[in-house]
């Protein structure tokens, strides 16, 4: 009985490093106890993280799975288990179990296109995983777009890796926006679904958009405005989730389960789903 | 069988509605079978006129309805109140829970309601229709040719045959005769409990409650458990819980709630007509009821809007902890 | 098919009980009937069915997954799961033998859950016909005949006598048990019960209840029905038709502190719960009416789309009988499955 694998089972992992990204959110690298990655994951999968007696969430792997070393996760503050991850310090164990979920589609559907990355806020966590397998693996795409903003600076998630990395690409553009004014900023100021009207992409692009619901929302219809069709936006949806294999019910809407069938959907897949989520 | 008509019910909602008086009604919808009753909302003349029903099987107290109801219409909303109602009705105002102006409530006599699992322990199952026949319930099954009849009185759900009070203690308008406080026998249940043994006791509570599933129906059907966010449902309150983890949890949910609502449960029984287990869950509420009149003197919680009830009221004569300690050890 | 009179049934109960547990309707204090364990002195009850789903013996209310130990900032995971004993459910009615159909999809599909899957690998399921079914009835409605219990042994129980009959290997074995206090027999006495039983059917109340409205790809056809906010408008949000029902499968896990260390463990939960969706930002199902939508889209709509048209309901009528404002999925399969439930 104890032989055969249960997915509610979970591994050991350990942090190894806590990099403080905004004064809310906070990005874990985690490992096996013996060092090695817990497990391999597609850009866009999901690991269930716990703390025993606190309780088991669901983070995107932010990490790209061309990371051989470890997996890292940038989590937000905002609820039993993240608030305990943020006051944990490195050399914690905690658990984890995964990967779960669809991943996006980058061998496939991103294949040979030109993309366009769109985040609000944490909204870029789980786009990093696949910014960075598709800047990884360059030449299998096209141009890259990022267009992110935060509600200010010091808000900017992997504003360093951002500026350093990103940015210093070729074929790479980084747009990045805040929300209002601020001293020592002198980049776009406003919020994203305005920036992209005004940026104004041409319709050869492939989207993929995470944010809060308002920001999705806007920058949906700023992508309608610019001749986008729903076919080639893509997005990754967050709902409560316990098990993660489609059992327990919880992230049921219509007929899919977004821990299993999703969270990557692409726009048109989710005009067939009852609007609840 | 009732003494007030369906028809004497659907003309008065209808005329409410109609005159513009209220605009929403909260009455009983005719079901699938003669007895599966549920509540509803009508919105218009026409629904009431075609689903509305009031007979034997209309036990359900609508007062904690209000909160909600109340919240959502623009209007009025006309509510039928038996006599047992019309308590949980005045403690959900003493406690403000919705707003009295927006009410018209009409006080209708009962004669008590039935209690289908004690007409099916005569007739048993395949029931096609239940009519009333004065005293008796005529009961039709797929598997007689001729009805069963079924005493309606030995039919009566347990907190009808205990009927505390046929008198409406709340209304702004009465269909036929109000009635009287009675003086039932609805402690001897709870004096049964007392002259046990704590042992006898524990095994009666045990056996009981070990039936229960957590269900949360009797908190939900409860008038007096009307909490915003249920101590059992919050995650932060560090005792969510939707399964008994022991048989100690299952016990301390339904104590816990007996304690949360005492000196506030009117005694509606809702929680036991509701409970899919059967449990007599009534009785550890009126065990409280009990011991708060023999402490502090009579009290009947709902009996007027406003009332200080003795646990939230300190006065210079009340009982000493140590006197009812003392009880509580003569108890034991 | 082997038969047996009605009086030895105790003495065969009491064979099987001598090789594993025996679990069978009792009838309670309270008038109703339970699933206990057979032991000397316990009948079996004559009621139609247990008020609780035998669900309870492969997917508890209530199981521990796995325990952790804690020291200082390290984790011990420890595995708790054993394999459990071989055991028999008798008197399984043929509403619930198809529940377990319904369970089985979601709990062995990849990947699958072994705590279910231990269960239900060592629990042999003994069925029997109904007789004398409810009002509240309409397993027809679902394509299931009472006069024909499936699981891995089916029995008929007449006046007299008591007719089994293996349907698989795991109740060949079963039947071996009990093989010296039975006897070979013909089929005629099952042949007349089962002719009794179409008679009775027939004369349910329910019997033309439909599916025809519902199933895959219908979601849109029925979300937005207008008549969700009305059904679902009295609703208490109370659990009491998930808890009874057979086929309800939702989850949660949470941890409990021992003081000795921590006990994650899984335990039913229902749709109809106001918290069940929520997040620590949010709440995709605010309203009563979107769980009440929820519960029975996903018996009638969500279900077979993803389970080749199969409904995720038995027709057992427990929500009938259970629900404390008598609301249930007839009521609703009604109102808004069009003409042909009317």
């Amino acid at each position: 009985m104890n032989n055969c694998e249960e997915t509610l089972i979970p591994k050991i992992g350990v942090i190894t490093d806590v990099r403080i990204d905004t004064p809310d959110i906070k990005t874990f690298r985690v490992v096996t106890p013996d060092g090695k990655k817990a497990f391999d994951h597609r850009p866009g999968q999901c690991a269930m993280l716990s703390v025993p007696g606190v309780g088991e969430a669901m983070f995107s792997i932010t990490s790209s799975p061309t990371n051989e070393e470890f997996m890292e996760f940038s989590i937000k503050k905002c609820g039993c288990v993240t608030e305990w991850l943020h006051q944990a310090e490195v050399g914690q164990q905690i658990t984890i179990r995964g990967p779960y979920g669809n991943p996006f589609p980058v061998d496939d559907a991103f294949a040979g296109k030109n993309l366009l990355f769109i985040a609000g806020g944490v909204g870029l966590a789980p786009l990093r995983s696949v910014i960075n397998y598709c800047r990884h693996y360059r030449d299998r795409y096209g141009s890259i777009d990022i267009v992110y903003g935060s509600r200010s600076k010091d808000d900017l998630l992997d504003y360093k890796e951002i500026i350093d990395e990103w940015a210093t690409d070729s074929g790479v553009n980084v747009h990045l926006t805040i929300d209002n004014p601020q001293e020592g900023w002198d980049g776009h100021v406003g919020f994203v679904p305005n920036y992209v009207k005004e940026l104004g992409f041409s319709t050869d692009k492939t989207a993929v958009l995470c944010g809060p619901p308002i920001m999705i929302k806007f920058t949906l219809d700023g992508l309608y405005s610019l001749g986008f069709e729903k076919t080639q936006i893509y997005t990754t949806l967050e709902l409560r989730m316990k098990c993660g294999v489609g059992k327990c019910g919880r992230c049921n809407v219509g007929s899919k389960y977004v821990c299993k069938d999703g969270p990557v959907f692409r726009f048109d897949e989710l005009d067939e789903l009852p609007d609840e989520y | 069988m009732q003494t007030i008509t369906q028809k004497q019910l659907i003309d008065k909602a209808v005329s409410l509605l109609e005159s513009g008086t209220v605009s929403w009604v909260i009455g009983w919808e005719k079901g699938e079978f003669d007895y599966d009753i549920t509540p509803a909302v009508f919105k218009n003349a026409e629904d009431v006129k075609e689903k509305f029903v009031w007979n034997d099987f209309c036990g359900a107290n609508f007062s904690k309805y209000l909160i909600a109801q109340t919240g959502k219409c623009e209007g009025k909303i006309l509510v039928f109140l038996k006599p047992c109602d019309t308590y949980s009705f005045n403690q959900l105002l003493t406690e403000h829970r919705f707003d009295r102006e927006k009410v018209y409530a009409v006080g209708i006599p009962c004669d008590g309601m039935v209690d289908i699992s004690k007409v099916k322990a005569v007739c048993g199952e395949g029931i096609s229709a239940i009519s009333c026949d004065g005293e008796n319930l005529s009961v039709t099954t797929i598997y007689s040719d001729a009805p069963v009849l079924v005493k309606t009185e030995d039919a009566l759900l347990e907190r009808c045959v205990n009927c505390k009070s046929k008198k409406h203690v709340a209304y702004d308008e009465l269909l036929g005769e109000d009635g009287d406080v009675i003086d039932s026998a609805r402690f001897d249940e709870v004096a049964k409990l007392e002259a046990m043994t704590p042992d006898e006791r524990f095994a009666f509570w045990q056996n009981e409650l070990s039936r229960c599933i957590r269900c949360n129906a009797c908190r939900d059907a409860c008038p007096a458990c009307t909490c915003e966010k249920c101590v059992f449902n919050n995650p932060n309150s560090g005792v969510e819980n939707k399964a008994a983890a022991n048989s100690f949890e299952e016990k301390m949910f339904h104590i816990i709630r007996a304690f949360h609502v005492a000196g506030r449960c009117t005694d509606c029984g809702e929680c036991s007509r509701v409970c899919p287990q059967n449990i007599p869950l009534h009785l550890l509420n009126r065990k409280f009821i009990k011991d708060i009149n023999e402490f502090y003197g009579d009290y009947q919680a709902g009996a007027e809007v406003g009332s200080r009830a003795p646990l939230v009221n300190y006065t210079t004569e009340d009982l000493e902890p140590g006197e009812i300690f003392d009880r509580g050890d003569l108890d034991a | 098919m082997r038969k047996c009179s009605l009086t030895a049934i105790d003495t065969v109960f009491a064979e099987i009980a001598k090789s594993m547990p025996l679990y069978l309707p009792v009838d309670d204090s309270d008038g109703s009937a339970s699933y206990r364990k057979w032991e000397e002195g316990k009948a079996w009850s004559e009621k139609l069915n247990t008020v609780s789903s035998p669900k309870d013996f492969f997917f508890p209310q209530m199981e521990n997954l796995m325990e952790f130990k804690t020291e200082g900032k390290n984790i011990e995971v420890i595995d708790v799961r054993n394999e459990t004993e071989d055991f028999a459910i008798f008197g399984v009615r043929p509403c619930d033998v198809k529940s377990f159909d319904v369970l089985d999809r979601v709990f062995l599909s990849e990947p699958v859950d072994s705590y279910y899957a231990n269960r239900r690998a060592h629990g042999v399921i003994v069925s029997v016909a109904c007789t004398r079914p409810s009002e509240t009835c309409f397993c027809q409605t679902f394509g299931i005949n009472p006069g024909e219990p499936c699981g891995d042994v089916s029995v008929w129980k007449t006046e007299k006598e008591i007719f089994f009959e293996a349907n698989t290997e795991k109740g060949a074995e079963f039947l071996k048990k009990i093989d010296g206090l039975t006897e070979e027999c013909g089929t005629e006495a099952v042949e007349k019960q089962r002719e009794d039983i179409n008679t009775i059917m027939n004369k349910l109340p329910l019997k033309d209840v439909t599916t025809e409205a519902f199933g895959g790809g219908k979601t849109m056809d029925f979300f937005n029905h207008p008549a969700w906010e009305e059904l679902s408008q009295t609703c208490l949000g109370c659990g009491t038709c998930t808890f009874v029902c057979p086929t309800c499968q939702c989850y949660d896990i949470k941890d409990f502190n021992t003081g000795n260390g921590v006990v994650r463990y899984r335990c039913w939960d229902s749709c109809m719960y106001s918290d069940f969706t929520k997040m620590a930002h949010g709440n995709n199902r605010t309203s009563q009416k979107e769980r009440f939508r929820q519960r029975f889209m996903h018996k009638l709509v969500y279900y077979p789309e993803n389970n080749d048209g199969l409904f995720s309901c038995v027709g057992c009528g427990r929500c009938l009988a259970k629900c404390p404002i008598s609301m249930n999925i007839v009521k609703v399969m009604k109102r808004i499955g069009g003409a042909e439930n009317e």
